[in-house]
């Protein structure tokens, strides 16, 4: 298949009276692409979402689904449907009658309609719940029968809404992996809003970081992981430990850095970063190796003392305070017969290699 | 568990005493073989109901309050639907002030409306009768059906029809197809009260409709005559029977489906 952008998003501002919501965002997405919006509350992300759908009109900027301009296009005419947060189930009618509501103006016959309205039903498994009213379903039923209702138009994109926001966890994550099947299967392309970063993680090819109205990061889950651009970014995604860090000296081959608590590391020099760049050091807490000795092999490590120990089953997070620094670092171990004490002696090591430079 | 308190009930019998008694002695004594509403009763008979509606006047006065309560009460709840609409989904220029004029009628004596009307109207050179009683009483009902609309629209997730509209439909179809329906309940519980509201309502009517009686104009005329008194009693007896039936529903009606154990798919 031949990926194109099929929604291109130019130059987006949108304000509501002096609070600008979202500035000059552009991004462009894929056909076929699973992209979620991540960010968390108030970061404009559910208004991107509803601009897309055509309920809010942009400040500033366009909007284009396959190269049409759909910028003042109002919702009932976008090839575009939605799963609402809280579902939105017409209450007075049944959930056949729930389904065949968008089919309207398709002039199919009965036996046309019933048979639409039964492939809807079969994709989210719940044939037979026809006649069923909304308040005689559950929150995972309800939230069902919203992606039959929005799939049964067939649409090119999907726009979902933290559609799985108001489920419990082991329905979630089912949920999660049945949506993105749903997704492989019919090739369309979901716009998925969340602030659960887990569910982006799991669920997306793309992901789009946002915060205070701006797009900070649009990357594949994994880069996001591994390479986050900066601080914002890797700390939502994840823990991570941030180190105040300078830049001594920088060739095209190595950066030559200070780093809190460790002292001068060298890195290749995989950045684009000058002298003058305000930079911290980010390192993940698996990324760091805790041990009872000091072992000094082209590590770079510093001492420290157990703060803190928290059990989470397949993992065990120690809480360590440099003893050559305030930092408190957060290192994880999976081995299940360390024997690590509290107020314990230890060292904190790790391989540059995993040392990730971000901006501010 | 709680102390029961006696004197609180003791207080609730009073309450409701002083409330319904008054109002219990109408039907009481329209079934008492007696001119004068006094103890004892004398014995049972229907007569008052038999002579009540033998009266020509009282068809008249009767079919001119029907006319106007539902004249009223469908021209009433037909704007306040659309203020109800305009006040809770749309952000309105002044929103208090405009809100406060609209419930205005509410907190003014309707003496006062009464004599403003009847000024402006015979100023005009405009006939008194059954046209501006309608009209007064219009500009009366339009609060309480505001009142009724506005809680059922602030009950009424405004995705629904947002849904309508992603799913294909303009905002015309969207009206017919999801938000009327979901206020259907609260429309019927506007029209009934309003009708109530207009049937019952007296000075308005007193200082408005001229030789063309509505019911409470009829009954007030009808107090002049002794004789004519249990006859009173009679209709108010079913007066208020009818109103209590009708409030009833009303209420019943504007809180269907907003429950939690009620159902929408049953009732409507």
């Amino acid at each position: 298949m031949i990926s194109k952008n099929y929604i291109k998003i130019n130059n987006l501002s949108k304000s509501f009276g002096d609070v600008e919501v979202l500035k000059n965002i552009n991004l462009e997405i894929e056909e076929g692409e699973f992209f979620s919006l991540l960010g968390p509350s108030g970061c404009g992300k559910t208004t991107l979402l509803r601009i897309l759908a055509g309920f809010e009109f942009p400040s500033e900027g366009d909007v284009y689904f396959d190269n049409v301009d759909v910028t003042s296009v109002p919702p009932n005419l976008r090839p575009s449907n939605m799963v609402f947060q809280n579902y939105a189930i017409f209450p007075h009618i049944n959930v056949q009658k729930n389904i065949e509501f968008g089919l309207r103006k398709e002039n199919l016959t009965k036996e046309e309609m019933k048979q639409r309205v039964l492939n809807a039903l079969k994709m989210v498994q719940l044939e037979g719940y026809e006649n069923r009213y909304s308040n005689q379903l559950s929150g995972g039923q309800r939230q069902r029968i919203a992606l039959a209702r929005a799939l049964v138009k067939q649409p090119k994109v999907l726009l979902l809404d933290e559609p799985l926001g108001a489920l419990d966890k082991k329905l979630r994550e089912e949920m999660q992996i049945e949506l993105r099947n749903l997704q492989k299967s019919l090739g369309i392309t979901f716009i998925f809003v969340t602030h659960d970063q887990e569910e982006a993680m799991t669920m997306s090819d793309r992901i789009a970081v946002m915060d205070h109205g701006n797009i900070l990061q649009v990357s594949p889950p994994k880069e996001i992981y591994n390479r986050p651009k900066n601080k914002f970014v890797s700390q939502f995604i994840g823990n991570i430990n941030i180190l105040d860090t300078e830049i001594n000296s920088s060739s095209s081959d190595n950066l030559n850095l200070e780093v809190e608590g460790f002292g001068s590391v060298s890195l290749k020099n995989n950045y684009n970063f000058n002298k003058t760049t305000k930079v911290y050091s980010a390192i993940r807490p698996e990324e760091l190796l805790i041990s009872k000795d000091d072992v000094l092999n082209n590590k770079y490590q510093s001492s420290g003392i157990i703060k803190n120990i928290s059990f989470y089953g397949e993992s065990t997070y120690f809480y360590v305070q440099l003893s050559n620094s305030e930092k408190v670092l957060m290192v994880s171990n999976n081995d299940q017969k360390n024997s690590f004490q509290e107020k314990e002696k230890c060292f904190v090591s790790f391989d540059p290699e995993n040392l990730k430079l971000i901006e501010d | 568990m709680y102390n029961k308190n006696n004197t609180l009930f003791i207080y609730c019998i009073f309450y409701f005493a002083f409330l319904y008694i008054p109002v219990l002695l109408l039907p009481i004594f329209s079934f008492n073989d007696s001119f004068h509403m006094v103890f004892p009763l004398k014995g049972f008979t229907f007569d008052w109901y038999i002579q009540m509606w033998n009266k020509s006047r009282l068809h008249q006065a009767l079919f001119n309050s029907i006319k106007v309560g539902i004249i009223a009460s469908v021209v009433s709840t037909f704007i306040a639907l659309f203020a109800a609409k305009a006040f809770t989904r749309y952000k309105v220029k002044f929103h208090g002030l405009s809100y406060g004029a609209i419930l205005l009628p509410f907190i003014i004596p309707e003496i006062i409306i009464a004599v403003a009307f009847i000024v402006i109207w015979t100023s005009m050179g405009l006939q008194l009768g059954l046209i501006p009683v309608t009209i007064s009483h219009i500009l009366f009902c339009t609060p309480f059906c505001m009142l009724i609309l506005i809680s059922r629209m602030e009950g009424f997730d405004k995705s629904l029809e947002e849904a309508s509209m992603d799913l294909g439909e303009n905002s015309f179809w969207t009206f017919w197809r999801v938000t009327f329906p979901l206020l259907l309940p609260g429309i019927i519980a506007s029209l009934l009260l309003a009708f109530v509201i207009s049937f019952d309502e007296f000075i308005l009517a007193f200082f408005l409709s001229s030789s063309d009686q509505t019911l409470p104009i009829y009954m007030w005329s009808q107090l002049r005559f002794p004789k004519k008194f249990p006859h009173i009693l009679a209709l108010g007896a079913i007066i208020i029977i009818v109103t209590s039936i009708i409030v009833m529903l009303a209420y019943w009606l504007r809180n269907l489906g907003q429950g939690k154990k009620k159902d929408f798919s049953i009732g409507i």
